[in-house]
């Protein structure tokens, strides 16, 4: 009927069906009809939700009494709020301790899956695994794994002589004990997709190298990474803006060891992330006003740091 | 004859150390089942146990006492199955009409999808959370399935996926046969789309069911909550006190998952890969 095709139809496509022509509106309503209701949604749930943030974050605000004007106090006061700013460099410490570890992992996993044939499946599968889990669940057996008093890692530990780590209670332990959860979820997927990547590389760039004497260590600085780097940036933008906000992993984690608030992210809060300092001060403090514009400030970190990461790949792809 | 020994004994190696990766992977798994098979003060003992043991049946006992298992898992199931039917009937009928038509402001609207991908999440928690509090939604499971209900990832991906698999010729026919759109869509492009919705639908029910930041938010009548926000409960109640019992639930709660997973993991990792290297 009154239907466009990308290749130009037989007919006239506004007479196709016998009907008249049809102009604006009326002709392509259905089409409009069809892919509305993510629009109507976004509309409700997402591009009024974010605007209406921006306008809280201007005032002072417990989401039921009336809001009162505040200007750009609430975003004087994150400035120099030390609990937001320390909250920033736990999120990036984690991060990092998480994402170096992880992507070079996965590099080796997927390098290593490349060239054994048997069993590629079983080793696909078993990788992927750790990411189809919920994170509540696993984050429940990390916390039991990392425990003080009965913990796996802790009886490793004292069996080889070493002194026992308060992992959910020191600063450190809180970091490494998050990072790890992280670079376990996610290795084995990054892995996966590198290996996809792995696979779109012809064999006569390898086979020329091989010709020309290079040894595997040249040729996978030669023409594995440099061939890989789209890829490269892909797992690592997504795991910046993914890493970047974290929520669960540290929640569940940290919630038995943490007093004052479920959100604090452990003792010291030295494992609350950007997005638990929101969780905060929105859910916990019920102070809506300054909570919006947290959110905004993690927007913000979040978008630099990224556009810093892509800037840093690409650069040395230029070299 | 060096050179095959050489080459054999390189791929034993391999698979060394490739089988280390696997186990790692799969431990946790395991060390769940351990814990669960435990009770407490067999838990607390040096050197620890590595051998599952004969307390599962009273650590279930146990959960089902504390946590209403069903009554959240039936909340996840509910939330999980409505949200992957709306978001397979809106994105692919989204993703036909991007694919295969054109209309005036297709390329704006197309262009808005892909920014509204990168709209971080908790942006829109606040005014999300009043706007459902108006709405009377807050602590009902309408709070989770209507603002999931259709989004951008799986209409960019569905299109992208139906773009390729849908011959106009065959649109183009059946237009001359006089079937008009919604009877192209069912009859001409879902056929033809199956293995794409699959996939979307496997991803957003384990998206759905792992989803846990806003459902904690919005399920504000604790005794009314999915899966995971009950196993949170679980454990910051009795995640210091009754181990083998928080880690009974937790291992339980990944057995749906799994089953998914097991069905559909050839596909999932396929595709994904796939999406990625694009």
């Amino acid at each position: 009927m009154a239907t466009t095709l990308r290749k130009p139809p037989v007919a006239d496509p506004a007479t196709a069906g016998g009907s008249r022509p049809r102009t604006g509106a009326r002709r392509y309503w259905h089409l409009y009809a069809a892919i509305s209701p993510f629009y109507l949604l976004f509309l409700c749930f997402g591009l009024i939700p974010v605007g209406f943030s921006l306008y809280v974050s201007l005032h002072r605000w417990d989401g039921l009494g009336s809001m009162e004007w505040a200007g750009l106090s609430q975003y004087q006061y994150l400035l120099g709020d030390s609990d937001f700013w320390t909250a920033v460099g736990n999120t990036i410490v984690i991060w990092a301790l998480a994402t170096f570890p992880m992507i070079f992992l996965a590099m080796v996993t997927a390098v290593m899956l490349n060239s054994a044939v048997r069993l590629k499946n079983l080793y696909r599968f078993a990788y992927f695994l750790p990411n189809v889990t919920s994170v509540v669940a696993i984050a429940i057996i990390f916390g039991s794994v990392f425990s003080t008093n009965f913990g796996l890692v802790n009886a490793l530990l004292q069996a080889v002589g070493l002194d026992q780590v308060a992992w959910l209670n020191t600063p450190w332990g809180i970091k490494i004990a998050v990072a790890t959860l992280m670079t376990w979820q996610w290795t084995g997927y990054n892995a996966i997709i590198f290996l996809a990547g792995l696979q779109t590389i012809p064999g006569e760039l390898y086979e020329a190298a091989r010709m020309d004497g290079a040894g595997p260590v040249q040729t996978f600085f030669r023409i594995t990474l440099p061939m890989m780097r789209p890829v490269l940036l892909f797992v690592l933008v997504v795991s910046t803006v993914t890493g970047l906000q974290s929520f669960s992993e540290p929640q569940v984690l940290l919630q038995t060891t943490s007093n004052d608030s479920t959100f604090a992210g452990g003792p010291g809060h030295a494992g609350q992330t950007m997005v638990l300092y929101f969780f905060q001060q929105t859910f916990d403090n019920n102070d809506f006003g300054y909570g919006a514009a947290v959110a905004w400030g993690v927007f913000l970190v979040v978008v630099l740091f990224s556009i810093i990461n892509w800037r840093l790949v690409q650069r040395r792809g230029e070299d | 004859m060096t050179s095959i020994k050489g080459t054999r004994r390189k791929g034993v190696a391999l698979h060394a150390v490739l089988l280390v990766g696997l186990l790692l992977s799969a431990f946790p798994f395991y060390w769940a089942v351990i814990m669960s098979t435990h009770t407490s003060s067999e838990i607390f003992t040096y050197p620890p146990n590595l051998l599952p043991g004969s307390h599962f049946l009273e650590n279930l006992r146990g959960l089902f006492d504390a946590v209403d298992f069903f009554g959240s898992m039936g909340n996840s199931l509910l939330v999980a199955g409505s949200v992957t039917f709306l978001v397979l009937l809106f994105d692919s009928l989204a993703a036909f009409v991007f694919a295969k038509f054109d209309f005036p402001g297709k390329r704006v609207l197309f262009a808005l999808l892909m920014l509204i991908f990168m709209v971080p999440a908790q942006l829109a928690a606040i005014p999300q959370f009043v706007i459902m509090a108006k709405l009377g939604w807050i602590g009902s499971m309408t709070s989770l399935i209507v603002p999931a209900a259709a989004n951008a990832f799986g209409i960019f991906w569905m299109r992208q996926y139906m773009t390729g698999a849908i011959h106009d010729e065959l649109l183009d026919a059946s237009r001359i046969d006089g079937a008009h759109f919604l009877r192209q869509y069912w009859h001409v492009a879902l056929p033809v789309v199956r293995p794409g919705l699959a996939f979307l639908g496997i991803f957003t029910f384990m998206g759905q069911w792992n989803d846990y930041a806003w459902p904690l938010i919005a399920l504000t009548n604790p005794d009314n909550v999915t899966l995971q926000v009950a196993l949170s409960q679980l454990n910051g109640t009795h995640g210091t006190t009754d181990y083998g019992m928080v880690m009974t639930g937790a291992l339980l709660a990944l057995i749906p998952l799994l089953l998914v997973f097991a069905i559909g993991a050839r596909q999932i990792i396929g595709d994904l890969a796939k999406g990625a290297i694009k």
